[in-house]
């Protein structure tokens, strides 16, 4: 019992979860469609790449994880939504196919410059939006909301100028190789692997977290207490742009293309839905990284699971609507509060009775 | 209930994860009687007054109020006004960015007609109310235009002008001085011959002896006892609070503490100014000297430590340091530089609510230090633990988060904050706010150690008292200008003169 109690309340636990509920609700229809109810578990190689529903999630939910990352930072620090990340996604595919397709655009087999370049480049677009944003917001006290709205409208049409409102297509097995597998592995999966490593290794390794926090906690005491406010935002807002861009070119390798119309379309949202999911408050302050990231991934989950059960995708949403107010309800104060109170109604009577008994 | 009582509070209990807040305390409070409710900090005043407006849901007693059937239970503080309980808390708790008019009528606006928020009679009224209360603002002007002391008159002129039976007052003159305690005291006795009954809880011994009838005293969550005002002297007061005897009054500077004109000067200030705060001022502080600045509210004081430290830029003169021209345009310059300010406000610009104790200590090392050079969790640790046991910081632990501790305890924690920093030259804006008298002298001890180690100290404080045992030399200041300097034997006469813009400016 008492361990119980610690376990619920651990941070990680209601991010955990809702995973977990997601995965039992495979689990029983899988059971009750008569495959063995492990099945969303199983790993197999087909056709020799790595396949299995598991690692179905863990390689589309890349994109949102890495996204969730820079959206975690921007949220804590600056108690506001970065809602152009989808958007900037587009216009960094974009800058990335056309420098890959070069003369050859729109339909280009042969990369017109080092591959290395384009995602350089397509980084490079991702730190001026984000520094476009972290501006507004940390220097001119832009509302985040309203700041960030300039990006999510003009993004998407500047990627649209850039490819000359074409679908530049890069159909060449090195770019390809980004959104496709590495061997038999998918890289995404490593590519955002490595992204959620190196972010946790500077948050434990210097005082970045702190000063995330302290920011998004009081931003004037911060201040006196020495540490740059302001520059601390616009670093956030920064970071969520880089992250941004490396989504974005995943998400073109993929489909080797730049489809400035599709790519990252209302994935803010979804990265916005992590962070919560994740149990962060959106109001800023303390954050928690782990649960963004598992957050992310419950996402990608309850999407594939309904895909799974055959729900159709134009309905999906839907249901995924569904299914988040209940993990967010369960996390909003209230609920908690309730619950609390009822285990401490329970424990107190019992030990009323005890105390009777003895 | 009994006659002439509006108040009973029996056997309340509260709980807080890993503190017993408040253990079985009984409160009574009689009609027309002002009440001091008193204590050590962390004692359990504010819990015991939040248990009573609905903000802490205690687990075991009574509650009962006059006039209304059964025992109350108040899950709001709107809960709490419905039964006649008014309050002012200890962490001013208005809007920042509403009106001066809307903050004191928030829940109450006048309606129009047609149920729209009537703004033009809101306004009259808010400018007949601190007219009456002789508060000097512009009701439509934002209440963060205003200093803090502005803001907890607002506060209590919220708090006065509800119709209520009791009314709570949680340490409201931390920030004031002496005429705004005169005028609150004045608003006090007139209330209490109209029968409201009030609650009173400071630090301020003094006050309490001015307009107090009674004394209730809580010691680490549990009652010590309720005594009439005149069984209870200062001496026995303070025992009672710490549970020893303790003479917070006696001398504390030790001899041959003054001249200091010959040792290197620290901080060298000309014509230093901040626009629409502080006029050019000129300032030298020596090595080991504790400067005082004085004045009434509002007269500049925080503004010109604040100009120096380069909270507020100077746009004007010229700051040495050291001997060193230097230009600070942001606090981790002045941090560099061996400086450190603690605010005056404190849940403003001091607290980092949500960060535990711990990280609230090392924040601003930490920052000194800069971002990517961490220090060891064993560092943090260990500073966190030297400063909980030197200035004695009531807390469950030092991961806990620092908005959980009492007021007087989170204002040690900033202070932990600085003192880990070793600075060369420490601004104290207020540094006892909301501080025990045992901890205040301590404190007081500690400013005149600091100052021994050769470290420079500039000191602002309300109470005169406070500064004529700790400071050297005291600088005046009057309407946003810096009038004149006092050293040489400092009286409190001399320094009252000064204020008021006597002769005495030499
Ligand atoms: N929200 C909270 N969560 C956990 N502990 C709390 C909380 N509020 C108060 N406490 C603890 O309860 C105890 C009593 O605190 P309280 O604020 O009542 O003290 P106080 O007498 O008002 O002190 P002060 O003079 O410093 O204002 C303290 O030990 C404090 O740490
Ligand atoms: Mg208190």
């Amino acid at each position: 019992m008492d361990k119980l109690k610690k376990l619920t309340k651990m941070k990680l636990f209601l991010p955990v979860f809702c995973m977990f509920l997601v995965l039992c609700v495979n689990m029983i229809y899988d059971a009750s469609t008569g495959k063995p109810f492990y099945s969303f578990f199983q790993v197999g190689i087909t056709n020799g790449l790595l396949s299995g529903r598991l690692v179905n999630i863990l390689n589309r939910g890349s994109e949102v994880a890495i996204l969730a990352i820079g959206m975690t930072l921007v949220v804590s620090a600056s108690a506001g939504t970065d809602i152009s990340v989808g958007s900037v996604m587009a216009l960094c595919a974009a800058v990335c196919c056309r420098l890959l397709a070069g003369a050859a655009a729109p339909k280009a087999t042969e990369l017109a410059v080092p591959l290395i370049v384009g995602v350089l480049a397509a980084i490079g677009m991702g730190c001026i939006c984000g520094a476009f944003n972290g501006g507004l917001v940390a220097y001119l006290g832009i509302q985040p909301m309203v700041a960030t709205l300039i990006l999510w409208t003009a993004a998407r049409a500047i990627g649209l100028l850039v490819c000359d409102n074409l679908i530049v297509y890069v159909r060449n097995d090195t770019f390809g190789m980004i959104g496709g597998f590495v061997g038999f592995f998918p890289t995404p999966i490593i590519i955002a692997a490595v992204c959620i490593l190196v972010v946790s290794i500077v948050l434990k390794k210097s005082a970045m977290g702190m000063y995330v926090q302290s920011v998004g906690i009081n931003k004037s005491a911060s201040r006196i207490a020495g540490l740059n406010s302001k520059r601390m935002i616009f670093i956030c807002y920064l970071l969520c742009g880089v992250c941004a861009a490396i989504a974005g070119v995943v998400a073109a390798s993929r489909i080797t293309s730049a489809d400035s119309n599709n790519i990252g379309l209302n994935l803010e949202l979804d990265a916005i839905l992590a962070v919560a999911i994740g149990g962060n408050s959106l109001g800023g302050g303390k954050f928690n990284l782990a649960g963004s990231i598992i957050g992310a991934y419950t996402i990608q989950a309850i999407t594939t699971t309904m895909y799974n059960m055959g729900v159709s995708s134009a309905v999906a949403p839907v249901f995924k609507a569904v299914v988040v107010i209940i993990i967010v309800a369960i996390q909003a104060p209230p609920v908690k509060a309730f619950f609390r109170k009822r285990s401490a109604k329970r424990a107190s009577l019992k030990s009323g009775k005890e105390a009777a008994a003895a | 209930m009994e006659d002439g009582v509006v108040l009973t509070m029996r056997g309340i209990s509260m709980t807080f994860p890993g503190v017993k807040a408040l253990d079985n305390v009984d409160f009574t409070l009689r009609k027309g009687e002002i009440h001091a409710l008193m204590g050590e900090n962390g004692a359990g005043k504010s819990t015991l007054i939040k248990c009573l407006t609905g903000i802490n849901d205690f687990e075991a007693g009574e509650i009962h109020v006059d006039g209304v059937e059964g025992p109350v239970k108040n899950h709001s503080t709107s809960d709490a006004q419905k039964v006649g309980v008014s309050t002012v808390y200890q962490e001013v708790n208005l809007c920042p960015n509403l009106s001066v008019a809307e903050n004191l009528y928030i829940g109450r606006e006048p309606l129009t007609p047609m149920h729209t928020i009537d703004r033009r009679a809101m306004n009259r009224k808010a400018k007949e109310l601190t007219e009456r209360l002789k508060i000097n603002v512009d009701v439509t002007q934002n209440l963060e235009n205003y200093s803090l002391a502005i803001q907890q008159m607002i506060a209590i002129a919220r708090a006065v002008d509800m119709e209520c039976k009791v009314l709570i007052l949680d340490e409201p003159t931390s920030s004031l001085d002496d005429s705004e305690v005169e005028k609150l005291f004045g608003m006090m006795r007139d209330l209490k011959a109209q029968g409201v009954g009030i609650i009173f809880v400071t630090h301020f011994l003094e006050q309490v002896y001015a307009v107090c009838d009674r004394i209730t005293v809580l010691r680490n969550g549990q009652l010590v006892g309720e005594y009439p005002i005149a069984e209870l002297p200062r001496v026995k007061l303070v025992a009672a609070m710490m549970g020893k005897d303790f003479d917070d009054l006696a001398e504390i500077k030790p001899e041959g503490f003054e001249a200091h004109a010959d040792a290197p000067v620290v901080i060298d200030a000309k014509g230093l100014s901040h626009k629409g705060t502080i006029k050019p001022f000129d300032l030298v502080l020596h090595k080991g000297e504790v400067i005082g600045l004085t004045g009434l509210l509002g007269s500049g004081r925080s503004e010109l430590a604040r100009t120096i430290y380069g909270a507020d830029k100077a746009q004007t003169g010229t700051l040495k340091v050291k001997g060193e021209e230097v230009k600070i345009s942001h606090p981790i310059g002045a941090i560099h530089l061996g400086m450190g300010l603690l605010p005056d406000d404190r849940k403003a610009e001091g607290i980092i609510g949500d960060l535990s104790v711990r990280e609230n200590i090392i924040l601003a090392l930490q920052a000194r230090q800069g971002m990517f050079k961490q220090m060891s969790r064993a560092k943090q640790e260990e500073l966190a633990d030297k400063y909980i046991d030197i200035l004695q910081i009531k807390t469950a632990s030092k991961e806990t988060p620092v908005s959980q501790l009492s007021g007087g305890n989170q204002q040690k924690v900033i202070l932990a904050r600085w003192l880990a920093t070793d600075p060369d030259f420490l601004i104290l804006d207020e540094p006892t706010r909301g501080i025990d008298v045992g901890t205040k002298t301590e404190i007081q001890k500690l400013i005149i150690q600091l100052a021994g180690e050769g470290k420079s100290i500039m000191f602002i404080s309300s109470e005169i008292e406070e500064m004529l045992r700790t400071c050297n030399r005291m600088a005046v200041l009057r309407d946003g200008a810096k009038v004149g300097e006092l050293d040489g034997d400092l009286t409190q006469e001399r320094v009252m003169a000064a204020i008021a813009g006597g002769a005495d400016n030499g």
